[in-house]
């Protein structure tokens, strides 16, 4: 009950301040001009995909961190009315989360509406649900390493360290271990790498949906041969509810014990 | 109404407070002092729950306060700095405690929503409120539930003279009408206006508890400054 109480009253603060119209304006704006340089529907929905898998966590995790350091002193007063830490919690997270997806799903979509492409079947729904996946698992990761991280520009580093990893250095690490493990059957280990990060789960749930297969890259192409399609979409959907799951009872952890 | 019992608290390896025993008499004005760092902002920290002991117990009200958040709804509390979500409004935040604390519109006391004028802020956003006015409605927000036990850090700081002494008028009627008043100030002779009972703080230990008219006479000094400054003086002698 109490959670959706400060739900609702963060939801609101939240949707005051400049940055969320911004982030929606900013997908708007190159959504918008996917189409204007000649793309139709189905094309579109690929280029927004490498924005959508390198942006989206980018800016939920930096945004999370800076939104639970701002809101110490006020969480501080919030628990001193009678409210228990863990409704508390939850209703932070979604009071960020919910409205940083909506304006992601506004923003990038809206375009479709208006360009008459939103009949591409299913392509474009999976695409802007992929990004709310991903906006709601990079909150909760920077919401477990805000509270475990007193300092401020600690934990914002933490954040930009733990997005850069995701993004680029595991790519450079898959390609490392293909390369020196090429004569060995290799599909067992890069399954078990990409459950290691969100954000292939994510392109791997982008790519098996969207019939790409040429572009799915090396982690995509395994699941689609190991699993075959719906297999493959069950097990990353699962690997990213786990990863939605765990920082998010590691960040209750840690808000439960903290000391305000 | 407040029973504590070996209470002790570190952050790494500072110790913060080291053992302290006290007995918060009901319906009294209890201040508590100290110098910077003696522990005074952690001792009433552990009392609203927001800060985890390491060790001892605070029971409230004859009840323990580790477990639930119910407790708390029997208390009232002023911020030294007043923090709430920048883009709502006066109105809202009102709302948003109301809604959190429950109860009925009727058993609401306004009045110090009246007497400090806030009806001309409600409808702006709390980031655009001055000092003054945030401490106006941190102490419109701590009086309104009655709650029977008021926690104020530094309630005065930051208010003009005028607002300042209607709320130390409010403080004292709190006490005639037997709530249970826990206070802090830097300004002494606002402890000597409304404090029964002084409380000081050393190095996380509780240096001595002695009522305000007891200091006073025991000492011989004319205010409520030079007989604490006289008390330093001995316990370094």
């Amino acid at each position: 009950m109490n959670t959706l109480k400060i739900f609702r009253y963060q939801t609101r603060d939240v949707l005051r301040n400049r940055w969320i119209p911004g982030y929606a304006l900013f997908f708007l704006l190159i959504s918008d001009a996917l189409f204007r340089f000649g793309g139709d529907g189905e094309r579109v929905i690929l280029s927004l995909m490498n924005v959508v898998l390198l942006l989206v966590p980018l800016s939920a995790v930096m945004l999370g961190v800076m939104y639970l350091y701002s809101s110490r002193e006020y969480i501080e007063l919030l628990l001193t009315q009678p409210i228990r830490r863990g409704e508390l919690f939850l209703g932070l997270f979604g009071g960020l989360a919910l409205p940083l997806s909506a304006a992601f799903v506004v923003g990038a979509g809206l375009p479709f509406l208006y360009h008459g492409a939103a009949g591409t079947g299913a392509a474009l729904p999976i695409l802007l649900g992929t990004g709310v996946l991903l906006t709601v698992i990079f909150v909760a990761l920077a919401f477990a390493l805000a509270l475990v991280t007193e300092d401020r520009t600690r934990g914002m580093g933490l954040a930009l360290l733990a997005w850069m990893g995701f993004a680029v250095l595991y790519n450079g690490l898959v390609l490392l271990v293909v390369q020196l493990f090429a004569d060995y059957p290799l599909e067992r280990v890069v399954i078990g790498l990409s459950v290691l990060n969100p954000i292939d789960l994510g392109r791997i749930l982008l790519l098996l949906n969207l019939d790409a297969a040429a572009l799915m890259g090396f982690t995509g192409a395994v699941f689609e041969r190991f699993f075959g399609g719906a297999t493959g979409r069950a097990v990353t959907l699962a690997a990213l509810s786990l990863w939605l799951a765990v920082p998010l009872l590691l960040g209750r952890r840690a808000f439960l014990r903290k000391n305000f | 109404m407040i029973r504590i019992r070996g209470l002790r608290k570190s952050y790494g390896r500072t110790s913060v407070l080291d053992g302290v025993d006290l007995d918060i008499a009901a319906g009294q004005v209890t201040a508590i002092l100290g110098p910077n760092g003696a522990g005074k902002t952690t001792l009433i920290k552990s009392c609203l729950g927001l800060v985890h002991p390491d060790a001892g117990e605070i029971s409230i009200g004859g009840v323990s306060i580790n477990g639930d958040a119910e407790y708390r709804r029997r208390i009232g509390y002023m911020p030294q700095v007043p923090r709430y979500p920048e883009n709502l409004t006066v109105r809202e935040i009102l709302a948003m405690i109301r809604d959190l604390r429950g109860g009925n519109e009727g058993d609401l006391d306004t009045e110090m929503m009246d007497v400090f004028a806030l009806e001309t802020q409600m409808d702006k956003p709390f980031r655009a409120l001055s000092g003054g006015n945030r401490q106006r409605v941190s102490a419109a927000i701590a009086f309104m539930f009655r709650p029977p036990l008021l926690f104020l850090d530094e309630p005065t700081a930051g208010l003009d003279p005028v607002a300042s002494s209607t709320l130390k008028d409010r403080i004292r009627r709190e006490k005639e009408q037997g709530r249970t008043v826990i206070l802090t100030s830097h300004v002494m002779s606002e402890i000597e206006e409304l404090a029964d009972v002084v409380i000081y703080l050393l190095d996380g230990r509780i240096d001595f508890e002695r009522s305000v008219n007891d200091l006073m006479h025991g000492t011989g000094e004319a205010t409520l400054e030079r007989a604490i400054a006289r008390m330093m003086i001995r316990a370094v002698a």
